[in-house]
């Protein structure tokens, strides 16, 4: 199959079809929507959180819908690194997709055994979940102290010859501030945004409506708040941008390119529409030759903003 | 190999009430009505701003001559609300088949569903040629409009209302040990809310007659993939509702804790 010119990149050294992803938790190991998507036409998939240890996730409620999007509390629920590696890895290989592995460890130090292991042929690059506001032990206070962030990233680029991404978590005052952290520390580039926490409450029951009590907001609730800190982090930052946060159709991604994204990760949207990705694609690929523009880097932060 | 799931747009035949607050939906279903089998689900989209995400559906009938897919639901909330409103014509996007329906196995099955449970197991007793009995419960004579609808495709219905407005008065699981022991079954299905078929299933294992229960739980992406509706079973893995289920073995679900 020929690569689209217009959409084809060269990301961190991964080659990809088109600079679309899918976001970690939203999308399983991809092969749950291999009768949907064009899984090799993605950039990547990022897949499920993975932890060192196979982890049961959140008990009762787990989701909620909510104006425009829903709020989620599944708490990480993963079969650990040495299951994806033995029996998922090798499984998904057939679909000539590239694999992105979004980690979450509850120290430093298991940020870097987690990148050492999945140092191997078959996955291209290394997410760092510091911000799942799901779990208590699930790296929250590594997305929120740019210190704790700048050490997760040092022990993963210490453990691993693959890029790794630090994933930012919006629930911070400075997302700059993280940013340059992150930058500083050697992520090769940064994807934002993670969910908002939030919360819903029964008022028949006067209970909340998750099991967990608060979850993480996303859908296209989010999209303005994404942004405004993609935009925000652009500017702070050299390392490139994966944007996220309720792209709901390639009108939605192109914001993001203009914000400063050089790729981007669609998440909840695919519970709507299992083959938005394809949508999205085309979608893309339709824009960019209605604008006369040959590539898709020729909308990367190319947000015009009148100076005083 | 697993048949391919398909999304499409589908329009609505008739979305008309049979009961009080539930409505029969039947749509023109096209690829999935062949492949559709009892037990499995819809997930449907509501084209509605107000509806985000899409709501499951158990299938209650298909009709392959005429490609018509039924369920069958209940106002519950806001989606189920907003559907109420659709009218003939009116296209909504149906995902599915999905999920792993009933054991079609049983040579003398028996059906057991509580309230709006019962959509599921109408297309299995359909499924069933007329081999099936149906024990079916539910609050009051209203509830349970069911009866005409099942009986062209059943053999014997047991009702048990709460009110004793019809049939016996008490509960599926006060009637089941009776209807149990007047006939080999050797196989009981059944849908409802948890609390009975946990009953049910209870005193089929007691009677050592296989179970098959239908599971519910809120879900996303309805294909395995956001980890929303697990369940727990009893060698401790956890399991997905919309892909491991809805349909599981009693025993494998419903266990001592």
């Amino acid at each position: 199959m020929h690569r689209n010119p217009r959409l084809a990149v060269d990301f961190l050294g991964i080659s990809m079809d088109t600079p679309v992803m899918t976001a970690s938790g939203t999308f399983g190991f991809g092969e749950e929507f291999e009768d949907f998507a064009d899984l090799a036409e993605l950039g990547a998939v990022v897949v499920k959180g993975t932890t060192l240890y196979p982890r049961r996730g959140n008990e009762g409620v787990r989701i909620a819908e909510t104006p425009s999007g829903m709020l989620n509390s599944i708490g990480l629920e993963n079969p650990g690194v040495e299951y994806f590696l033995q029996s998922i890895l090798p499984r998904i290989s057939k679909y000539h997709m590239n694999v992105i592995v979004n980690i979450s460890g509850s120290s430093a130090e298991e940020y870097g055994k987690l990148a050492e292991r999945l140092d191997v042929p078959g996955v291209a690059a290394i997410e760092l979940n510091v911000s799942c506001p799901n779990v208590k032990d699930g790296g929250i206070i590594f997305g929120t102290d740019p210190k704790a962030a700048a050490e997760v990233v040092a022990q993963a680029k210490k453990h691993t010859k693959k890029p790794v991404i630090l994933k930012l978590s919006p629930n911070v005052t400075d997302i700059a501030e993280m940013a340059r952290a992150g930058e500083a520390a050697g992520a090769d580039a940064l994807s934002l945004i993670n969910t908002l926490m939030g919360m819903a409450i029964d008022i028949r029951t006067w209970r909340p409506v998750l099991g967990n009590i608060t979850g993480g907001l996303s859908g296209p609730c989010v999209k303005p708040v994404a942004l405004r800190m993609v935009w925000q982090v652009a500017q702070a930052v050299k390392i490139p941008i994966i944007g996220m946060g309720g792209i709901m159709t390639a009108e939605d991604a192109v914001e993001f390119f203009l914000a400063g994204a050089s790729a981007v990760e669609v998440g909840t949207a695919n519970f709507c529409d299992p083959s938005v990705t394809r949508n999205i694609i085309r979608g893309l690929d339709a824009y960019l030759k209605q604008r006369n523009l040959s590539h898709i880097s020729e909308l990367i932060g190319q947000l015009k903003v009148d100076k005083e | 190999m697993a048949l391919p799931k398909v999304a499409i747009d589908t329009e609505i035949l008739w979305n008309t009430p049979v009961g009080s607050d539930v409505y029969e939906l039947t749509v023109q279903g096209g690829g999935i009505v062949t492949q559709a089998q009892p037990g499995q689900f819809i997930h449907l989209q509501i084209p509605s701003g107000d509806v985000f995400l899409r709501r499951p559906f158990g299938i209650a009938d298909t009709d392959e001559n005429e490609g018509q897919l039924t369920m069958y639901y209940r106002v519950m909330g806001k989606g189920t609300r907003v559907l109420t409103a659709l009218k003939r014509g009116d296209v909504v996007n149906c995902l599915g088949p999905l999920g792993h329906g009933f054991s079609l196995n049983a040579k003398r099955p028996l059906l057991v569903g509580g309230g709006m449970g019962l959509a599921p197991l109408l297309y299995l007793a359909k499924r069933f040629r007329g081999k099936a009995d149906v024990l079916m419960g539910g609050r009051n004579r209203d509830e349970l409009f069911w009866e005409k609808i099942f009986a062209p495709y059943v053999r014997k219905t047991f009702v048990a209302t709460d009110d004793g407005s019809l049939g016996t008065k008490g509960f599926t699981t006060e009637l089941l040990p009776k209807v149990l022991g007047n006939e080999a079954y050797d196989c009981v299905y059944t849908c409802g809310p948890e609390i009975m078929m946990r009953g049910i299933a209870n005193i089929a294992a007691q009677k050592g007659v296989a179970c098959q229960v239908s599971l519910e739980k809120r879900m996303a992406c309805g294909l395995g993939a956001c980890l929303s509706c697990v369940c727990d079973t009893a060698n401790e893995e956890r399991k997905k509702i919309c892909k491991d289920g809805p349909v599981f073995w009693a025993q494998d679900v419903f266990f001592a804790q």
